[in-house]
């Protein structure tokens, strides 16, 4: 029998090893026979501690498990699925899980991430076996009719940059995966790197063998130690049984890996910044041209890609480019993993065809928010996205749908607030994490953010209003124009959606009869 | 944190000549030593210079830029504070308030016995869990103001 508590950060965030400690305790004195598995996450995460249990019927699942009520769990006869108010049923049955579309995600929380043996009875490594049969380019025309875009922000197509790795003739060729994860409210990549790591390695090395690169890093973040040490445990395990190395599941082929920690910066996200950062330098901001396919790691061609964008890519070479591209809307192919994030009631991963509205994705899955208040701000794509109030909830979750709104699909990330919110205070964050993160390279950028801090300062505290109104939106203009990157181009974005959705937060404390409606003022905007 | 240890030139050079063998080596130079002795001290610059072959001025430009390199030993315990926007939207201020008044320090500094070093984080990825903390490597979810208590309390009983 066997008892599944996981490991990811999230669950320990929450007591997770202290439940697997007592159900281990409890276990030796009821001399009951069981192996305790420790699994990635399910993605249900109000739900953790998840802690399930194999039955003949199925996973039974109960959660959330605090450590002191472990030893009730045994009393209702929990190793053979009993009742217990904390008994959830059958996992695959939970309404939050069973409404997905788990491609990329499709092991997560099911397999031990550290077992090669799980990884492979669960179509592990099919994709590679598939690619090592075809020519290279044939791999990447797979990858670019599936409609693959990149899961890291900018939603480039993915095809499209292996193509020009691949015809880019050199001695040497990189593969990087950017697992810096910086925005708010995502966390996909982290679950994905501890609950299901193989699928990363996997999707790189087929990247490798499609383009020719035979060495690979992948960039974590210095914020998910336990991410990091996952993905450097499987490496070597991959290595060691020879999926990596100077014969890739006995290929003939060389491909090798290496995990590099970040060191909190988020502009280490952009990709040339990450790849100055891989390089030994300050993670500044590399003009494009040269983009990193021609000239990126070390001046050698390079594909960036998200962790979700490669870990995509076995399941597309193993169920074919047609099987991914019927998922979806409009040009936003294959499913998007959203991640349910603030104040929500049941936050959590939800992967599902991109097509799902905001609206939908924010009640019928994550129940409302968290303190049961009304909904008043969604913001979307991390600190780069727009504010969106109730009236847009109805916008699908597509790459053109948001972006007609002004919005920003970005890593999937949606952080919901409440009615205590005040916007205004979230335009001065903005501003003040970007000029935190700046780096530097940008008088727009660098400079105008701190001024940013200063005229909302002015503002809220009623100093001369509709002047700073207009001098806020000017330098929303001078750093959209004049930004070498999306951190100091795309920082206006919900700076200015807070002042023309949430006027009134801009008016306070003491609002003038005379005073402009704040939103009247941002033309630049409009 | 209590494996750390205090700084010795000869340790240090040990762990950089460890790593000189990769390429871009300078960041996991730095974490090493960081690991080893809970921040980078100013007599490793040089060191590092010389092995790379780089200037002092570029190493010290690098430990500079990352906001993960300390150039002084934090506290015994180090206890990071997520205040980004999901953290936000689920109080993380009136948590940050809170553990700033009864440590009676700011984010980014050490209390006068050199128990706990606060700092700020911006995300931890467990934004569904917000607000969220990392007491010396571990996460934590849910952190109210008591929950914030709670973890200094165990905080001062492991010393
Ligand atoms: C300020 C900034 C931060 C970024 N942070 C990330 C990040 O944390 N993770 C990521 O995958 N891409 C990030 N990106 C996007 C990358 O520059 C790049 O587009 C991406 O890694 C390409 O991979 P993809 O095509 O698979 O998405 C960021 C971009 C900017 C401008
Ligand atoms: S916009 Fe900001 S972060 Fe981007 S390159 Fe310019 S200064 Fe650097
Ligand atoms: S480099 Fe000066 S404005 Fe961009
Ligand atoms: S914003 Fe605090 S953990 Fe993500």
């Amino acid at each position: 029998m066997k008892i599944y508590v996981p490991c990811d950060a999230a669950a320990l965030a929450l007591g997770a090893d202290k439940v697997a400690e007592a159900i281990e305790s409890q276990l030796k004195n009821r001399h009951i026979e069981a192996q305790i598995v420790r699994n990635g996450s399910r993605g249900m995460l109000w739900l953790e501690p998840l802690v399930e249990v194999e039955t003949p019927q199925g996973r039974v699942a109960y959660g959330p498990v605090p450590p002191d009520s472990v030893a009730g769990l045994f009393e209702a006869g929990f190793t053979r699925g009993g009742e217990h108010p904390l008994r959830l049923g059958l996992t695959e049955e939970i309404p939050f899980l069973k409404k997905q579309e788990r491609l990329t995600f499709a092991r997560c929380g099911i397999t031990d991430p550290l077992s090669l043996a799980d990884y492979i009875a669960h179509d592990g490594y099919r994709g590679l076996e598939r690619a090592l049969q075809m020519e290279p380019a044939a791999i990447v025309e797979e990858v670019a009719n599936s409609g693959l875009r990149g899961r890291g922000g900018a939603g480039f197509p993915t095809g499209i940059k292996w193509r020009t790795v691949l015809n880019a003739a050199a001695d040497r060729k990189y593969i990087v995966c950017n697992a810096d994860e910086g925005d708010s409210g995502t966390y996909a990549d982290r679950l994905l790197m501890e609950g299901d790591p193989f699928v990363l390695i996997e999707g790189m090395t087929i990247a490798g063998i499609a383009v020719g690169a035979t060495r690979g890093y992948i960039y974590i973040r210095s914020e998910y130690p336990h991410a990091f040490r996952t993905v450097q445990k499987t490496i070597a395990i991959a290595r060691d049984k020879g999926y990596l190395g100077p014969n890739v599941a006995g290929s003939g082929k060389a491909f090798d890996l290496e995990a590099r920690l970040g060191a909190g910066a988020y502009i280490c996200g952009e990709e040339t910044a990450l790849l100055e950062s891989l390089e030994g330098r300050r993670g500044q901001i590399r003009p494009k041209p040269p983009l990193p396919a021609i000239e990126g790691l070390f001046g050698k061609p390079t594909v960036v890609n998200n962790v979700i964008s490669l870990a995509s890519v076995p399941i597309i070479l193993n169920k074919g480019a047609q099987f991914y591209q019927d998922f979806g809307m409009g040009r936003s192919r294959g499913t998007l993993t959203i991640q349910l994030a603030g104040n929500i009631k049941h936050g959590g991963l939800v992967e599902k065809a991109f097509g799902l509205t905001l609206r939908e994705a924010i009640y019928d899955f994550g129940g409302g928010t968290a303190t049961g208040r009304p909904l008043r701000a969604v913001q979307v794509g991390g600190p780069l996205g727009a504010y969106f109030p109730e009236s847009l909830l109805d916008t699908p979750l597509d790459y053109e749908a948001f972006a007609a709104k002004r919005g920003l699909v970005g890593h999937g990330g949606i952080v919901v607030f409440d009615d205590t919110a005040d916007m205004a205070k979230q335009a001065r964050y903005a501003m003040e994490f970007c000029a935190i993160e700046s780096c530097g390279k940008c008088t727009p950028c660098r400079i105008g953010s701190t001024r940013g801090v200063e005229v909302i300062d002015r503002i809220t505290a009623n100093q001369e209003r509709t002047r700073n109104l207009q001098l806020l939106d000017d330098l929303c203009e001078t750093m959209v124009d004049g930004s070498l990157c999306a951190l100091g181009g795309l920082t206006p974005y919900p700076v200015l959606s807070a002042v023309q959705y949430f006027p009134d937060d801009f008016r306070k404390p003491a609002p003038a009869p005379q005073d402009a409606d704040a939103s009247q003022e941002i033309s630049s905007w409009r | 944190m209590s494996q750390i240890q205090a700084f010795d030139a000869d340790r240090a050079l040990a762990r950089i000549q460890e790593l000189k063998h990769l390429d871009g080596a300078l960041l996991p130079m730095l974490h090493a030593l960081q690991d080893e002795f809970g921040y980078v001290d100013e007599a490793a610059v040089p060191l590092i210079a010389d092995t790379l072959n780089i200037s002092k001025a570029e190493v010290e430009g690098v430990i500079s830029f990352y906001h993960d390199f300390r150039r002084l030993p934090p506290g015994r315990h180090v206890l990071r504070l997520c205040r980004a926007e999901s953290c936000q939207s689920m109080g993380c201020d009136k948590t940050i308030a809170h553990v700033e008044q009864r440590l009676g320090v700011k984010l980014g500094e050490t209390t006068p016995d050199g128990a706990i070093t606060l700092r700020d984080v911006f995300c931890l990825g467990l934004c569904a869990h917000s607000p969220a903390a990392m007491l010396d490597g571990e996460p934590h979810g849910r952190v109210t103001p008591q929950v914030a208590d709670m973890l200094i309390e165990s905080a001062g009983r492991r010393q």
